[in-house]
Parts: structure tokens; C-alpha cells; sequence
């Protein structure tokens, strides 16, 4: 069912990964990505896999959960893995069978592309399990700020998002809703070619957009009744404060990066 | 041969994260053909996925259910079958309606059964026909409509199916008191023309009360089973699980307390009248 679908899901918590800033969480995950382009080695894959175990456990999130997270991914996983292995030139020729050539190469750079993407997603999971969406936007919108004086609405943007973000599970639930009225109704969304299954995707997807624009506009009213005016002069309830937690995970963040550097140096 | 089996039925959601949840536990049930049956239970109580299990779908984590006798999860095409026959009316059906016109979303379940034209046609104006909605706005678009139409059409647009088992889960939810009174009317007299069950979810009494038994669910589990005046005799238990009694049955329970002898198992308003009626002619106590 749609339900099991996690992705971009906040999972609660009162861990140290829970509690730490939004914006300390939001700097690493992008430093992390950034630091995850620079690993050219095993040893380097290593100690990502490692560092990202760590904060797992200590965020008390179930490794199934992280699995389950990259489930959706699977294709796109498969289908990176299959077109660097086959389609990688070179002369160390591992098997060849008519005009397919397996190299080492390719076999090398397959299984380090893989596992490049799903280090990736498995790290930006980390943030949306750990920081609750709203958490997320406030430090977004922190960290944007300094745009405003470039008269970027930063405010707005934000609340985009959030709103945004708000939504995913109400319309996944009502997808669901939806789906498990018009199968009882006898629609067939498995089988059939790829227009039939196309056209039987219309009576999911018409009542879907006529809730959306319908939510929508309910919770338009909902803001202006009580006279909400966008982000000028706006307070707000809980203010973002960086904390001891955060520096220590800014050292161990900067480790992790020193130590991607030093075993790229070294090349293990 | 009872129409639907329930064999040790279990349902747990989000298995293997922190939300996991046993919705339904190890329900044994079996139903009739020819009933109305109501299923009663607090908010989370497991109705709505119990309901979901008997025409497939959801998939039992343990369990199964028997329709005929037959497993409906045997394969994916007993699965289909089973959707057939057993139709579901889910909450606030109205939010389904997608097609142009009224007529061709009564026909979207027949069309899925490749029935011919014919037979679609005298389906939906049949099914039009049961819930009262009139034949000469059949070209209307089913968003133009108001609430309590746009629930009508949903209602007829499962109808047309004609399934042996009708289940609806809060079918006059959000319906004005007339409204309502006007659907459960039209909701037996369809059973009784049709001579399909009914399986009514619901947490209104005054709607349980019509059907001739009662299944009360508590966490998950059956907490109560029989007929009315077996379930509303456990009015401490119905009242613990946070369920309310008939208007008449508690008006029958003050009477007591009162000291007027009121025959036990009275829920019905009708009865409670013939009750006080009968102590009032034996008793000649002025009311």
C-alpha cells in the first residue's frame, strides 16, 4: 500500500539527532553530499557507510526503515548500475559474449555509482526521519535569510515548502483513499497495456486534483481568517538556538570530511 | 453455507517502523446471507480494515476470509471476483465521483465487470432508481451536485454492482437527521428487493439498533456479538469501550432508577412507548 511509502517521512524522536538545530542538520547533510562527490576510494566508502551506521543508531532509526526509504529508488539504483557496467570502455575485459563487454573498470565504477546514490539518499533520509518538516523550513529559512536584502522572498518561499511539505501525507492518504474506492469499484490499475493503464489512472487522479485545489483553498481561508499577512514583523514561538550538541557535531562533521580527504590522498 | 468467513483475521500497519500498529487481531466471524448486520467500535477500533479484508483489499497479515467457501486471497483473480461481489462503500464515497455526467459514473463499476450495454443501462437506472436519485439529471456533473446527491450517486454507483454483500462504512456521516432517515430507508428496502446483506459500520446506535445483529469491536478485537437486545444488555461494556446506548434504552435505564418497572431490553422507541403504555394500563400511575 501507499502508506509504506517513507519517503521524505519525519519519524519522532527525542535523540541527540533529534534535538539538534535544524540549520546544524541542514549544513551537514549538504556538506555531506558535497563530501560525498570527493570519495574516490574503498576506504572512503567505508568510512561513510561507517559514519552514517553511527548516526543511525544513535537516532534510533531501524536499518529496515532506511531500506524501505530507498525502495522507490530501485530503478533508478538498477538502472545507474547496469548502464556503468555495460557501457564502460576499456581494456581490462572481465567477459565478453557478442557485443557485450563487462570491464573491471566498469564493474568498479558500477558498484561505487550505486553505491554513491544510495549513500546519498540514505543521508538525506537521515534529516527528513530526524527533523520534523516545520523544523526543516524554520532553518531554511534562517539559513536564507541574508537573501531577503536581495528581495528574494525568502519568507514566502519558505512557507511554500512547508506548506508543501505538510500536504505530502494528507494526499498520499487520500491517494490511498481514493485508490481503495475506485478498486472496489472494480478498477484494474495492474494490468492492461500502457494507454489502457494510463486511462485507468483518470479516476484516481481527477478526484485527487479536485480535493488538492479544494484543500487548498480551505486552508487559504483557514489563514485568512485569522488575518494572516505574510512574514513582515512576524515572531516567532520557538526561536533556533545552537546549542554544545551543535558545535560537536560540526567537529564530527569535519572530521568525516578530513578523513574522506586524507584517504583520497592515500588512495585506499 | 455462511456467505463470509473470517478465519483468525490479523492486520498490523507500518510492520518494522515506530508507528507500528495492530489494527485487527485474530477476528473470527461469520456471516450470514440475508442480514443486516452492524459493526460498532470507537474511532481506531479496527472497523474500517476489517471492512477493507473482505473484498481484498487489504492483505491479511495472518488469517483469511471465505466468501462461499472459497479463500479470497487464493489468487489475484479471486481477489477481483471477490470486489464484485462485495461491494464497499467507503467513508464520504462522494469524493470518488470523477466522471462527466451521473450516468456514466454509476456505470464505471458495471463497465469494469465487460457487462454489455444493455445490461449497464438497466443497471444504472436501477441503482439510480434504489437510492432516489431522479433519471432526468443523469447528464448532470456529478461535482455540480450537493452533498447529499453526490452521496447518493456514490452509493449507486457500488449498487449497480449489484453485490451480495453491501458494506458501508459511516454511510450518513455528515447527513442532516433527514437525510439520514431517508438513506437507511432506502438502504433496506434495497436489501429487501434485492435480497442482498447489509454490513453497516457505524457509531450511531440509532442506526445499530434497526439491524438484527450487532458486532461491537474494541481494540482490535470483537468485544460483543448477537442481537440487539443481547448487545445492549451489557450496557456497562458498551458504555466502557466509550460507546453510547440508544436514546431509548438509557431513557429506560433512568426510568428504572426511578423505580418504573420497564422491562429489560427495551431499546427501540417503539418499545419503550408499548412498555410505558402496558405499565400505564396496568398499573392506571398517572404519567
Amino acid at each position: 500500500m501507499l502508506k509504506d511509502i517513507t519517503l521524505g517521512q519525519y519519524f519522532p524522536g527525542d535523540t541527540v539527532v533529534h534535538r539538534l538545530d535544524p540549520r546544524t542538520k541542514l549544513i551537514l547533510t549538504v556538506v555531506y553530499i558535497a563530501a560525498l562527490f570527493l570519495v574516490n576510494t574503498w576506504g572512503g566508502y567505508a568510512l561513510v557507510i561507517a559514519a552514517l551506521a553511527a548516526v543511525t543508531a544513535v537516532a534510533h532509526i531501524k536499518p529496515r526503515a532506511m531500506l524501505r526509504g530507498l525502495k522507490p529508488l530501485v530503478f533508478i539504483i538498477v538502472f545507474t548500475g547496469l548502464l556503468n557496467l555495460f557501457f564502460t570502455r576499456g581494456d581490462d575485459v572481465l567477459f565478453q559474449w557478442r557485443f557485450i563487454h563487462i570491464t573491471y573498470t566498469g564493474l568498479n565504477r558500477a558498484v561505487s555509482m550505486v553505491l554513491r546514490v544510495m549513500l546519498l539518499v540514505s543521508g538525506t533520509f537521515l534529516l527528513t526521519y530526524t527533523t520534523s518538516p516545520l523544523a526543516i523550513t524554520d532553518g531554511l529559512e534562517r539559513l536564507l535569510s541574508p537573501l531577503n536584502k536581495l528581495h528574494v522572498p525568502v519568507y514566502e518561499l519558505s512557507l511554500m515548502m512547508c506548506i508543501a511539505l505538510r500536504f505530502i501525507p494528507t494526499l498520499i492518504e487520500e491517494t490511498d483513499r481514493i485508490m481503495s474506492a475506485q478498486k472496489a469499484r472494480g478498477a484494474d490499475l495492474e494490468t492492461g497495456t500502457l494507454p489502457e493503464r494510463a486511462k485507468a489512472l483518470l479516476p484516481l487522479l481527477i478526484p485527487l486534483f479536485i480535493s488538492a485545489f479544494r484543500r487548498a483553498d480551505e486552508l487559504a481561508l483557514a489563514m485568512e481568517c485569522r488575518c494572516y499577512n505574510g512574514g513582515q514583523g512576524r515572531t516567532r514561538m520557538k526561536e533556533l538556538r545552537m546549542a554544545g550538541r551543535d558545535a560537536v557535531a560540526f567537529i564530527l562533521g569535519g572530521l568525516l570530511v578530513a578523513g574522506i580527504l586524507v584517504l583520497r590522498r592515500l588512495g585506499i | 453455507m455462511s456467505l463470509i468467513e473470517i478465519r483468525g483475521l490479523t492486520h498490523v500497519y507500518s510492520r518494522g517502523t515506530p508507528f507500528e500498529k495492530t489494527a485487527i487481531d485474530n477476528i473470527n466471524l461469520t456471516i450470514e446471507a440475508g442480514g443486516a448486520v452492524a459493526l460498532i467500535g470507537h474511532t481506531g477500533s479496527g472497523k474500517s480494515t476489517l471492512i477493507s479484508h473482505l473484498n481484498a483489499l487489504l492483505k491479511p497479515d495472518s488469517g483469511t476470509v471465505l466468501l462461499d467457501g472459497e479463500d479470497i486471497f487464493a489468487s489475484k483473480a479471486a481477489m477481483r471476483a471477490a470486489r464484485f461481489r462485495v461491494g464497499v462503500v467507503f467513508q464520504y464515497p462522494e469524493y470518488q465521483l470523477f466522471e462527466e455526467t451521473v450516468a456514466a459514473d454509476i456505470a464505471y463499476g458495471p463497465k469494469n465487470l465487460k457487462l454489455p450495454q444493455e445490461e449497464i443501462g438497466r443497471r444504472v437506472r436501477e441503482a439510480a432508481a434504489f437510492v432516489g436519485f431522479p433519471e432526468d439529471r443523469f447528464d448532470r456533473s456529478p461535482l455540480e451536485l450537493s452533498g447529499g446527491q453526490k452521496r447518493r450517486v456514490a452509493i449507486a454507483g457500488v449498487l449497480a454492482m449489484e453485490p451480495e454483500l453491501l458494506v458501508l462504512d459511516e454511510p450518513t456521516a455528515g447527513l442532516d437527521p433527514a437525510g439520514r432517515e431517508d438513506l437507511l430507508e432506502k438502504l433496506f428496502a434495497w436489501k429487501n428487493a434485492s435480497g442482498g446483506t447489509i454490513l453497516l459500520v457505524t457509531h450511531d446506535m440509532s442506526i445499530a439498533n434497526r439491524c438484527d445483529r450487532l458486532i461491537v469491536m474494541e481494540e482490535g478485537r470483537i468485544a460483543l456479538d448477537g442481537t440487539p437486545e443481547a448487545v445492549f444488555a451489557h450496557s456497562d461494556k458498551l458504555l466502557s469501550i466509550g460507546l453510547d446506548l440508544p436514546a431509548a434504552a438509557r431513557i429506560a435505564g433512568l426510568l428504572r432508577e426511578q423505580g418504573v418497572a420497564v422491562p429489560q431490553g427495551v431499546y427501540a422507541i417503539e418499545q419503550l412507548a408499548a412498555a410505558i403504555l402496558a405499565l400505564r394500563g396496568k398499573g392506571g400511575a398517572p404519567c
